[in-house]
């Protein structure tokens, strides 16, 4: 056990694990938080997407010691259900969920290509989606909601 | 119920309404079995009013039910039946789902009955109709006017004169101490504000933004966590464990096994993730597996146990008169839900009371399995339902929950499971292989004359209801019997016709003794089932066994209109009676601007990308929803590769009580048929199952090219209420193959339709 200083949605914690836990176990376990959420542990469906550096990364297989200064941010800190974030917003106005268990990946992985590509193409799109699982397959709705995002955003 | 949990208990420590509340009435497991349209007799009584519905000072409504949200929107739509019949504000209403301390006992939360159960006329339904005539009957004595002079809304009853009193002034905080009434009038779709719109699912805000409470996200004071091992091989048991293996991991609580279930509790997950790693446990391999190449072959030589759902006892006559006769076998793997989400649980069991907060679709029957397993007194296990990912049927939801059960009692400590992707994949109860053959005859004008069908399906435990925990992997592991099959011959069919696995096909009159309940016009048939031991775990699937048999008798229609050379939907209504039927093929065919034509397509040639396109149709478990579903696909000759371009639906399930929903429903149905029937499927080794995660199990991803979706909902006020989440998924692995057919001349007789498996298909075609 280690203490461990780590900048989470904006706060810095300070947890006592061992340095190789996962990094979505401290944030699940340790800091209550509930976006992303352990799907495969094998980072192949995308449900514990957080974004490092702009960047989607599956919390479960990084280890919360390699996560040194960088801020980390959840589903959560994107926007809050009274001020979503436009791309929250896009989702919610397409309906875009049945269990919504998947959304972290989703909805992360989209954010962070739109940011570095506004005008990726539907291809480069899904593109970056391969290797992010919906099991209820609410596919379309999705492909939606990240359409009208990237229109709303530019 | 010194030491259970009361609902009056729960509400004061909620700080919800107090209720009356009838305590303790032991279950019967015998007595109570399960009917799927109705309540148990459990401590919550379903016959009285308050066991449903309470009124607060606010007037704000609290409703109980025992069907529960697993993302298919039942929360949203329960509130809207609340909110319509008791003519109320959607947000004057909150629903308390599944939880065996307050809410009425409703069974399992599957098999498209929900909506049947919930929404025609008997339980939340009927409570909610009850109390709006009560609320009424008060107000008429409170305003001294006659009741059918008041009318009410958003809570207020108002006579003609203007003078007008609230719920919850009438009742707020009391007890309506009355039994559900079966007359009370339920308000009629024409007259609905609520029920019938598109209201969108109520938890999506807290979903997009990452609040939503998930099972996985319990934390409960004091929690520890567990982690399970699972046998290696199929079958194996334990020979001994070494505990020393683990001791140096920090944070270890204890090792711990009960006959062959074996798990490690630790201070934190990862501690648990790596103990259960490291665990070194010497397991007695099992009898071994059947090879799964031929497999399909050796289920129809095993001992089973049979059923014959029609026989007009002519068939062989008919056959031998027939023009044509066709012939062909269909099959179906196993396939799992895969639910993204690897299950999860938390338990918390004490010396003298348990609580299980679970994703269970089976609140109550798990609460008696959790009674068994921790040999607690009923009356002292609570299970608190709280949604996990989508589970599509009997997942590892159940198993995780007994995994917590059995952890925490041996450390006396709140205990969350996480299961790993390869425990999931392992531990679940698969959606069942089947084996499907086909024979026909048709007369010279095309008709056809007789149909029989045989059907082969797997089966292995289940779900477990109120009496066999040993039906799922963890019950098994510790030592609690499956219930397997017991080989009986089939006797001659008496009744009413059964067919809610849809092994009956659509286009059969369905007679037993003069009476006839089929959806066609073929009055020479046999369906004769057989149940066939299984080497894995099998359990309801989104669809079971309804989708299978629709993918083989759909298939086989289709192979019958290209022998005889008739457009697939015209011969089709040819041999159909159900006007439902009838009608949401046309919808389907219309809205694809069908061409009459026989398939395959007429130019379409050998090499290259071809179109074409199929239609399959369904009337769900014989009358719980009618659905066609027109499918246009590309396919690419060269490689085998298919892309669904068009799906074009035509559905009915009754009055709609949420078209949101439903749109959401059938979208999302289609494309995970679409998913089963080009991908998935379980694969295993000769000791043990080999598809154990998403590069060996394949599904489709979000990368994948979508297809448009053109849905006809066609609305019936004035019938029952049915299910709709299961209608769509059972047609497209049928669709799909009747489209690469037409597109091709190849007709694909295996799910799923795997690049190799079209290729093959490609070289045999006529």
């Amino acid at each position: 056990m280690t203490p461990i200083s780590l900048k989470v949605n904006g706060t810095v914690h300070t947890v006592d694990v061992d340095p190789e836990t996962p990094l979505l176990y401290v944030l699940s376990d340790e800091l209550h938080l509930r976006g992303p959420k352990f799907g495969c542990g094998l980072a192949q469906c995308g449900a514990c997407t957080v974004m490092i550096r702009g960047q989607a990364v599956r919390s479960c297989v990084m280890p919360v010691g390699a996560v040194k200064e960088d801020e980390v941010t959840t589903l959560e800190g994107l926007g809050t259900p009274e001020h979503p974030h436009a791309i929250q917003q896009a989702f919610i106005d397409e309906q875009a969920a049945q269990c919504g268990f998947c959304l972290s990946g989703v909805i992360l992985t989209a954010k962070a290509l739109l940011d570095k590509n506004p005008k990726a193409s539907e291809e480069e799109i899904r593109q970056e989606l391969s290797n992010v699982l919906c099991r209820c397959f609410t596919h379309t709705r999705m492909m939606r909601a990240i359409k009208r995002y990237q229109g709303v955003r530019v | 119920m010194t030491n259970g949990f009361s609902r009056r208990d729960f509400l004061k420590a909620s700080g919800a309404l107090v209720v009356s509340f009838s305590a303790a009435s032991l279950l019967d497991p015998i007595a109570s079995a399960q009917g799927p349209f109705d309540t148990h007799q459990s401590h919550v009584d379903p016959k009285k009013l308050d066991s449903w519905l309470a009124v607060a000072n606010d007037g704000t409504v609290t409703a109980y039910t025992g069907k529960c949200d697993l993302g298919q929107g039942m929360y949203t739509v329960q509130t809207q039946l609340v909110a319509e019949e008791l003519a109320v504000a959607l947000d004057k209403v909150k629903m308390i789902q599944c939880d065996t301390a307050v809410t009425p006992d409703q069974g399992t939360t599957s098999g498209s009955q929900s909506t049947p159960t919930n929404f025609n006329s008997a339980n939340l339904a009927q409570a909610a109709a009850t109390a709006r005539e009560a609320l009424i009957a008060m107000a008429a004595q409170k305003l001294g006017v006659p009741a059918d002079q008041l009318t009410v809304e958003n809570g207020v009853v108002t006579a003609k004169g203007g003078s007008h009193v609230s719920y919850g002034e009438l009742i707020g905080g009391k007890h309506f101490d009355l039994p559900v009434s079966a007359t009370a009038k339920r308000r009629a779709p024409a007259e609905w504000k609520i029920l019938g719109k598109p209201v969108p699912s109520m938890d999506r805000v807290a979903l997009m933004t990452g609040t939503f409470e998930f099972v996985h996200n319990v934390h409960v004071a004091g929690m520890v966590h567990g982690r399970v091992v699972r046998p290696t091989e199929s079958g194996a048991t334990v020979s001994s464990v070494d505990e020393k293996s683990v001791q140096q991991i920090p944070g270890l609580i204890k090792v711990v096994v009960k006959n062959n279930f074996v798990g490690v509790v630790a201070e934190k997950q990862w501690q648990a993730a790596r103990a259960a790693k490291e665990l070194k446990v010497t397991w007695k391999p099992g009898e071994g597996l059947p090879s799964q190449e031929g497999f399909y072959d050796q289920i129809r030589k095993q001992p089973s146990r049979d059923l014959m759902l029609v026989n007009s006892s002519d068939l062989d006559a008919k056959l031998k008169a027939a023009a044509h006769v066709l012939h062909a076998t269909y099959t179906h793997p196993y396939q799992a839900h895969g639910s993204i989400g690897s299950s999860c649980a938390v338990a918390d069991v004490q010396a003298d009371h348990a609580t299980v907060w679970s994703a269970t679709q089976s609140a109550y029957p798990t609460r008696h399995s959790v009674s068994v397993l921790t040999s607690l007194p009923l009356d002292n296990v609570r299970v608190i339902f709280v949604r996990g990912s989508g589970c599509y049927g009997l997942n590892a939801a159940d198993p995780v929950s007994y995994d917590a059960a059995l952890l925490s009692q041996a450390v006396r400590r709140p205990v969350r499971v996480q299961l790993t992707r390869h425990d999931e994949f392992i531990s679940e109860n698969y959606g069942a292989a089947c084996v499907i053959e086909q024979r026909a005859g048709v007369d010279a004008s095309g008709a056809i004359t007789a149909w029989d069908c045989e059907t082969w399906a797997v089966t292995y435990g289940g779900r477990p209801g109120y009496d066999k925990p040993g039906n799922v992997m963890t019950g098994m592991l510790a030592g609690h019997e499956p219930e397997t099959v017991t080989p009986r011959a089939a006797v001659e069919p008496t009744g009413e016709l059964r067919n809610g696995s849809n092994a009956v096909p659509s286009y059969v009159a369905g007679c037993i003794s003069g009476k006839c309940g089929g959806a066609g016009v073929i009055r020479s048939e046999r369906v004769l089932t057989h149940a066939v031991k299984s080497p894995f775990f099998t359990g309801p699937l989104r669809s079971p066994l309804r989708l299978q048999n629709t993918f083989a008798h759909e298939g086989f229609m289709d192979e019958i209109c290209a022998q005889i050379k008739a457009d697939p939907v015209a011969h089709r209504l040819r041999h159909l009676s159900e006007p439902r039927m009838i009608d949401v093929v046309k919808a389907a065919a219309k809205a694809a601007k069908w061409e009459t034509r026989p398939s395959p397509k007429p130019g379409n040639i050998r090499t290259g990308i071809v179109l074409g396109r199929g239609i399959a149709c369904v009337a769900y478990e014989g009358d719980n929803g009618y659905a066609a579903v027109v499918a246009e696909v590309e396919v690419d000759q060269a490689s085998g590769r298919v892309q669904p371009k068009r799906f074009f639906v035509g559905h009915d399930c009754g009055p709609i009580s949420n078209p949101a929903g439903l749109r959401n429903q059938i979208e999302g149905g289609l494309l995970q048929g679409t998913s089963r029937a080009m991908g998935e499927e379980i694969t295993w080794d000769d000791r043990k199952v080999t598809s154990i995660d998403w590069r060996s199990y394949h599904t489709l991803d979000l990368s994948f090219e979508l297809p448009t979706i053109e849905i006809v909902l066609i609305d019936r006020p004035a019938v029952k209420a049915t299910g709709a989440g299961e209608t769509t998924i059972t047609l497209a692995a049928a669709a799909l193959g009747n489209a690469i057919f037409d597109a091709t001349g190849a007709r694909l007789r295996e799910v799923p339709f795997t690049p190799d498996r079209i290729k093959a298909a490609l070289t045999v075609r006529g």
